[in-house]
């Protein structure tokens, strides 16, 4: 523990020289201008600037590219909660409540416990880094396929019972992201489906493009319909620009929450950070004490999933700079980055180079204070972004879901299937499905497939794997128990009714 | 329309020009496409051949782009139909290649594609947790003969290079290839924790891949695909333990169909150079990418016979239906 006290005080030496200060800044400033844009994600551009910083020295490039990677997950969630375009797949739990709250006039609360949650949910989860990591990951290695299985079978069963009016609408919507998850090169024989032959199909279906069109250019094509009928008028503030005592009352524990779901899922191998934003939504929903919100903007809503998605942010690092072993990908383009240096992340990292690893560590503390100080005074500017009109407004969202869409795939295709899935999303509106549940089905069905697959090739078959491990065994009760209770407490509560 | 005749006669007089007088072969303006997203295999080798040709001043400029989606498959139909007889474009290639297009039925061949030569290579190794009762090749060798199916091999993507190696172990040790319990994980290493959580019984991957877990004892080394013992390291290779089995995940660079002859030769004299260079032999060293040279007919011949061997391989496991 001293130990690592003092590793972080020199850590901190290191990354408090103003050289490093100056490419941290530089780091979170680019990821937040590439977290708004949807399609350029942070690892395109840790990519591109891969052959830039090889000049540099080691250490500075490497908390540029943290900064960049926490900046892209602040600026992802900035264009979700004002114009319900989400950056990346980790902001689309917080577009759902976000957007609502911005056009109720609340945009500006929503920023701010969007970024003071992921600052507090980041900064924790960075103190775990520094202390769990040895211990985080000889537990995250022990996670079988079966048990990843577990634990996507949790979170369809939350998610489904999360989302719509009914629940009947909620698995309608899933089982469409299913089916477009089925799409492309199965992983476990090669064998295309789903492709028809189109050879950009083989890939499947891009998930910030399916987000995009079902949110955005759904969304642009729905308020289009209803201009003649009623015009909606958005007020950019109304009440407070920022959080009132009671909104920091509802925000705290969600951040908290979130930290905790985020944290360990990300440092999972194969967990990301879409299973933890949604799962800490379905808790947040489940646990709020003003019910009657959810759906039309709840802060609990938009805290708790930014918190998580943050806190995942710093959870993939365990496994990255302990084992060498990237879970997403821009982990993987720091890894990457790291080998530019001809050094190798894993266990001998901590050893051979601590003032590397620690001066990293550091500089998450000092990216994330700085994306504090960047973004909190932007909140009173971004919020403004509502006054433009709606027609210019809307406009300016499918030009700029398009142009991300073409910067990330550079296809015909892909831009149909933009616009195919922005028709979906005007559909799904129009007759009341929810559209989170089919981006859900679309990242987790293959996920859940692939490695229920992997489960089974390696017990030869037998089902039984899957209850002989503890980790799979429980959470699979967890999430039978998730989808029985509310009947059999419905049933109780019939029965205590009818003793009356 | 009128674009087109005008870069024609640009690269002409570039090529002329190179031609006649060797100082002005730094004229040369080249596009050079990465069939994949940023970051990869050959993301990373398109990238560095960039870095290589400015530096030592082959070239003046060399712009990469990247067409991603299926194992290269969109990448070379795009270059194959938009740059035929472009002798300034050339594209990223490597091993992996060869099985996707197979595997996805696609309509353009290797065979299309002029070849250049090949760069690098990066040697494979089968790696098992430090507590697994398995030392060695052999001891596999009879796990695999007791029992295929109860021998699960963690590696990459289905018809990739670690899966053509499961199926070529399994037959070098006498084994059916068919019958080999092969479990592919997403790139990124997943499997890594697959094979030090003990879920699998070994792994296949590139030896950089692994190399800090098998210094740090985490991982036990059963053996390397290069034909002999890697300078300095004490991992056996296969052939040494009896095991006839030799393969490298190698890359290259290859020019569109179409070109004229000249035009090839002011490629592969451009990419020779580029080899020799001070900058290549810097990257090659800071990547862990062995030098695996081969021009002209040479590599052209290499390819042929390595797509040969690809497809029959993935035929035999059942990827590619004969």
């Amino acid at each position: 523990m001293i130990d690592t006290f003092a590793a972080l005080a020199h850590g901190m030496a290191v990354a408090i020289q103003p050289m490093n200060l100056l490419y941290a800044l530089i780091g979170v400033f680019l990821g937040t201008a590439v977290g708004v844009l949807p399609g350029i994600g942070p690892a395109l551009t840790v990519a591109l600037l891969l052959p830039v910083t090889y000049k540099l020295d080691p250490g500075g490039s490497l908390i540029m590219f943290a900064g960049i990677y926490y900046g892209g997950m602040y600026g992802g969630s900035t264009t979700a909660i004002l114009i319900n375009t989400p950056g990346e797949s980790a902001s689309m739990a917080t577009a759902l409540e976000g957007n609502k709250m911005a056009k109720a006039g609340r945009g500006g609360p929503a920023l701010a416990t969007s970024a003071i949650g992921s600052f507090v949910a980041g900064t924790i989860a960075t103190i775990g880094l520094a202390f769990l990591a040895p211990w985080l990951v000889d537990v995250a290695v022990r996670f079988g396929p079966e048990d990843y299985f577990a634990l996507m079978c949790v979170a369809f069963v939350t998610v489904s019972a999360t989302f719509g009016d009914s629940p009947v609408r909620g698995l309608t919507s899933l089982f469409i992201g299913l089916t477009l998850g089925l799409v492309g090169i199965d992983k476990l024989t090669g064998q295309a489906r789903l492709a028809f032959g189109v050879p950009e199909l083989l890939d499947g279906v891009e998930v910030t493009t399916l987000a995009v069109g079902l949110f955005a250019v759904g969304e642009a094509l729905y308020v289009a319909s209803r201009r003649r009928h009623t015009e909606e008028k958005l007020e950019p503030v109304r009440g407070s620009l920022w959080m009132t005592k009671e909104d920091w009352k509802r925000s705290w524990k969600p951040w908290l929450r979130g930290t905790m779901f985020g944290f360990p899922i990300g440092a999972l191998p194969a967990g990301g950070a879409e299973i933890p934003t949604f799962l800490s939504y379905s808790t947040e929903k489940r646990l709020t004490k003003h019910p009657e919100e959810f759906g039309k903007g709840a802060i609990e809503g938009v805290a708790g999933p930014e918190a998580a998605n943050n806190a995942s942010a710093a959870g993939t690092l365990v496994p990255l700079l302990t084992l060498g072993l990237p879970t997403s990908a821009t982990a993987a383009m720091m890894l990457a980055g790291f080998q530019q240096y001809g050094l190798n992340p894993g266990p001998l990292l901590f050893a051979e180079r601590p003032d590397l690893v620690w001066g990293l560590i550091a500089s998450l503390f000092i990216a994330n204070c700085m994306l504090l100080v960047l973004n909190l005074p932007l909140v009173g500017l971004w919020v403004r972004l509502l006054a433009v009109p709606q027609p210019w407004l809307y406009a300016g969202i499918l030009v700029f879901a398009t142009m991300g869409t073409i910067a990330a795939k550079p296809s015909a295709i892909e831009l149909s299937m933009l616009a195919g899935f922005g028709v979906l999303g005007f559909l799904m509106r129009r007759f009341d499905f929810p559209i989170a549940p089919v981006v859900v089905g679309l990242i987790l069905g293959p996920i859940a497939e692939s490695q229920l697959r992997r489960a089974l090739a390696i017990s030869l078959g037998d089902p039984m794997t899957l209850a002989q491990s503890p980790i799979s065994a429980t959470l699979l009760a967890v999430a039978l128990i998730a989808l029985l209770a509310p009947f059999v407490l419905k049933g109780l509560g019939r029965f205590k009714a009818n003793e009356d | 329309m009128f674009r087109f005749p005008t870069r024609l006669l640009g690269a002409a007089v570039a090529l002329g020009l190179a031609a006649a007088n060797p100082a002005f072969a730094q004229q040369l303006e080249l596009k050079l496409m990465a069939p994949a997203a940023p970051g990869g295999g050959w993301d990373q080798t398109a990238r560095s051949m960039q870095q290589a040709l400015v530096a030592s001043g082959v070239a003046r400029s060399v712009q990469v782009t990247n067409v991603p989606g299926a194992g290269g498959s969109v990448g070379i139909a795009q270059f194959v139909n938009g740059a035929k007889g472009d002798g300034n474009q050339m594209m990223v290639n490597g091993f992996v290649m060869v099985g996707a297009l197979a595997m996805n039925k696609s309509p353009v061949t290797l065979e299309q594609v002029t070849p250049i030569a090949r760069l690098t290579e990066e040697i494979q190794v089968i790696v098992v947790p430090a507590n697994s009762p398995i030392k060695n090749a052999q001891d596999l060798a009879a796990a695999v003969k007791a029992d295929i199916a109860k021998v699960t091999f963690a590696g990459g993507s289905a018809g990739g290079v670690d899966h053509v190696m499961a199926a070529l172990f399994a037959g070098a040790v006498g084994a059916d290839p068919k019958k080999i319990n092969y479990i592919p994980f997403s790139g990124g290493g997943e499997s890594l924790a697959a094979i030090l959580g003990g879920k699998v019984t070994a792994g296949i991957s590139g030896l950089s891949e692994y190399e800090g877990q098998i210094k740090s004892g985490k991982l036990r080394a059963l053996g390397v695909t290069s034909e002999k013992r890697i300078a300095g390291s004490d991992i056996p290779t296969f052939r040494e333990q009896g095991v006839d089995l030799v393969i490298a995940n190698w890359r290259s660079v290859v020019a569109p169909p179409g070109i004229t002859p000249e035009q090839r030769k002011t490629l592969s004299d451009a990419v020779e150079k580029m080899v020799k260079s001070d900058a290549w032999k810097e990257i090659l060293k800071q990547k862990g990418w062995e030098d695996a040279y081969l021009g002209g007919d040479a590599f052209a011949d290499f390819l042929k016979k390595e797509a040969v061997r690809v497809t029959d391989v993935l035929k035999s496991v059942g990827l590619v239906k004969s």
